[in-house]
């Protein structure tokens, strides 16, 4: 899958705030827990998130991502830890008093109010005048293009438009944080598409901190500034996209974003800044690059992605980065081919080759005996 | 592409007799299954499959056959005299010489409900009573199906097992259970006599208050299951977005629960005041001699006064009084719903 070419390019440097010492966070969450019975759903988490970001909460369903984002907007009490949000404690503060508005994963539209109504719904909480509320009002309906609509009832409209007015209800009062809970999860795949890149407008265009729950690693790595990985109530990793497709820190983490041939072996040496791995499973030596040393004799895992590998039916001269096996399936999918090759021990490793001319004569087909081969560069380390 | 077949222009539901019904014709089309003989005309036409035609067929010959033609019979016999015979009125039809049919209507029983303020006064203080009645079944009954349905799930069927329970005793013994509660030396009396509340027992028997606890007692299930299963259907995401838009608890219920609640205020509401008009044993057991109720007047012109015509007339216009504000009630339920359909600017 190619994962990382939709990855969000940030033109500046200046808008990384986590790598600039001086920022102070917006949100602050301190070795937050909270336990559903004997279940930790969320597992002494610590995170700092800054102002402007688009940040991803990423991880399979049942990994505390959405309770983690139900406490920053008070609908749940962490049993432990603290949420700090602008300086704030917000721990055990309600969810009415907070300056974070989120956008709940069933939209929550109120059917018995017309859109207009729904968005002005929390305007009028806060006491605010007629005309501000109208003026409000308007420039959102603007915002996510609804002019039309603003008569309707929730029932009336259709899943993107009910979409939107849930976006628009939510930034009505200016937050200082929106809260976002799988907002594309009830779209079809088309306006999915289409939808990232409108939030991720209108979050520019506003400037509001975004966090933003998902299942989909996609979605995450299309709209965020930085992902957080989560499983099992913890945080895996946390980085930019390209970050956390091209140096993930665990295993999991690797198997979860795009797809993954992941090997385990042990450490034998170290040198020049290359790790020398052996795999005894599929009988072969790997040298990787890795930044940082390794003891001879740990455990670890070589992770190598699908597009980073070549494959070729020329045997090549050197015996390091090179797995030999046999074609087993080929699968065509227009812009990519990708084939999965059968190692000896009938390990089947997946390499993806860029489609370049319209009529290569592939030399490549099945039951085939080929060489794969990779730079140290393109491998990843992981420790297990 | 084959185009789409084209339908002819079949009205569904053509307008039957003059265009804007009048009320009389709004009822006779409400009793004689006016909709399943629209499905019948629709059957012959192809636009209405048996099976569903099959469905809708029994719940209305059901209604026709122990709804329908009763309410003919005491609408013929409202029209006609009482005389001391048996059958104790006179017939509609009546055959003179010379093979004339002779058809006799008697407006008399109507008139006389006009006329006698015993009837009019019965029926107010009916609706009165059953108004009074509905709100106090909706004062108790909202919180308690709002409890029910905020309570942890282990507790709701028991809870709703409680409300459903006093249904297992007969009806008769509850009410009469009432009297051994509120006479002068029943319990209440003799419980408040005890802690010195009062020195002489109130009269609380044989008055319109009694007649409202038993109502009030009777209907309260009715109240509380139509608005339980409202209120347990709410969507508790709507609440949290109202909080996380900066409303409070107490203002979420008034502006998003309540308003969301109204389809089982008004079923609870229809379901207590309906039968609540027509109560003849409550106020007959509980209520004295003041307490004019209809269905207490109909009894007695039945049973006592033995004049089947006069009592007739009263069931009659009881149910035309019930029947048009139902009827109109639901017509602008129906325009509302309309109205939000094509809600658009």
């Amino acid at each position: 899958m190619p994962v990382a070419q939709g990855a969000r390019m940030r033109a500046s440097q200046n808008l990384e705030a986590w790598q600039d010492p001086k920022a102070r966070p917006i949100v602050q969450i301190e070795n937050v827990t909270k336990a559903f019975g004997s279940h930790y759903a969320v597992d002494s988490v610590s995170l700092e998130i800054f102002q402007g970001e688009f940040f991803s909460l990423l991880g399979a369903s049942g990994c505390g991502k959405t309770t983690l984002l139900r406490m920053l907007a008070g609908l749940e009490t962490p049993d432990s830890g603290h949420i700090v949000i602008d300086g704030a404690d917000m721990t055990h503060v309600p969810p009415y008093r907070r300056p974070v508005n989120m956008m709940f994963q069933s939209y929550a539209l109120f059917p018995h109010m017309t859109v207009e109504q729904n968005i002005a719904f929390g305007l009028k909480q806060e006491g605010a005048s007629k005309a501000q509320i109208k003026e409000r009002v308007g420039e959102m309906l603007r915002l996510v293009r609804l002019e039309p609509y603003a008569k309707r009832r929730p029932h009336q409209l259709s899943g993107g438009q009910r979409q939107r007015v849930a976006l628009a209800r939510s930034l009505a009062k200016h937050p200082r944080l929106l809260l976002l809970d799988e907002p594309l999860g009830a779209l079809d795949k088309k306006l999915r598409e289409h939808t990232q890149f409108e939030l991720v407008n209108i979050q520019e265009q506003l400037g509001t901190t975004f966090i933003m729950v998902t299942h989909d690693q996609e979605e995450a790595m299309t709209m965020s500034t930085r992902i957080a990985v989560m499983d099992e109530g913890r945080i895996l990793q946390i980085g930019s996209p390209s970050t956390i497709y091209e140096y993930p820190a665990t295993r999991y983490v690797a198997d979860f974003i795009g797809s993954v041939n992941l090997f385990d072996g042990r450490v034998i040496s170290e040198e020049g800044g290359l790790v020398f791995v052996h795999c005894d499973e599929v009988g072969a030596t790997m040298a990787i690059a890795h930044g940082e040393p390794l003891i001879a004799g740990t455990p670890v895992s070589v992770a190598l992605r699908p597009e980073k590998m070549t494959v070729t039916d020329i045997k090549p001269e050197s015996d390091v980065n090179v797995l030999r096996g046999v074609v087993s399936e080929i699968a065509y999918l227009g812009d990519v081919s990708i084939y999965y090759v059968a190692l000896p021990n009938k390990t089947l490793v997946h390499v993806q080759l860029t489609n370049l001319a319209r009529h290569t004569s592939s030399p490549l087909t099945w039951e085939q005996e080929v060489w794969l081969t990779w730079e140290p560069e393109n491998g990843v380390v992981l420790q297990t | 592409m084959m185009p789409p077949p084209v339908h002819p222009q079949v009205p569904l539901s053509p307008p039957p007799g003059p265009s804007s019904p009048t009320l009389i014709g709004y009822l006779w089309r409400w009793l004689l299954g006016f909709p399943f003989v629209v499905r019948v005309r629709g059957l012959a036409m192809g636009t209405v499959s048996w099976g569903r035609a099959l469905v809708t067929a029994v719940p209305f010959l059901w209604l026709l056959l122990f709804f329908g033609l009763p309410f003919l019979v005491v609408l013929k016999l409202s029209f006609s005299q009482a005389v001391l015979a048996q059958p104790p009125y006179t017939p509609l039809f009546s055959w003179a010489e010379d093979g004339i049919m002779v058809l006799r209507i008697n407006f008399q029983n109507y008139l006389l409900l006009v006329q006698d303020s015993l009837y009019w006064v019965a029926y107010l203080n009916s609706l009165r009573i059953a108004a009074i009645a509905t709100v106090c079944c909706l004062l108790l009954g909202y919180p308690m199906a709002y409890a029910i349905s905020k309570a942890k799930a282990e507790f709701r069927i028991p809870l709703l097992m409680l409300i459903i329970l006093p249904f297992w005793t007969s009806f008769l013994i509850r009410v009469y259970a009432w009297i051994g509660i509120l006479k002068n030396n029943g319990l209440l009396n003799n419980f408040l006599l005890w802690l010195g509340v009062i020195d002489d027992p109130l009269p609380l028997m044989h008055t319109d208050f009694s007649v409202l606890i038993g109502i009030v007692y009777s209907y309260l299930p009715f109240m509380v299951l139509p608005l339980y299963a409202t209120l347990s259907r709410m969507d508790e995401s709507l609440l949290e977005a109202a909080a996380d838009l900066g409303c409070r608890p107490g203002k979420a219920f008034l502006t998003i629960t309540l308003p969301l609640s109204m389809p089982g205020v008004i079923a609870g509401s229809m379901l207590v005041f309906i039968p609540s008009v027509g109560e003849f044993v409550i106020p007959d057991l509980l209520g004295g001699p003041n307490t004019l109720m209809i269905g207490k007047v109909l009894w007695t012109e039945f049973f006592s006064n033995k004049d089947w015509p006069v009592a007739s007339a009263v069931a009659v216009a009881t149910l035309l009084l019930l029947v048009v504000p139902i009827v109109r009630f639901q017509k602008a339920q129906e325009e509302t719903a309309k109205k939000t359909e094509e809600g658009r600017t």
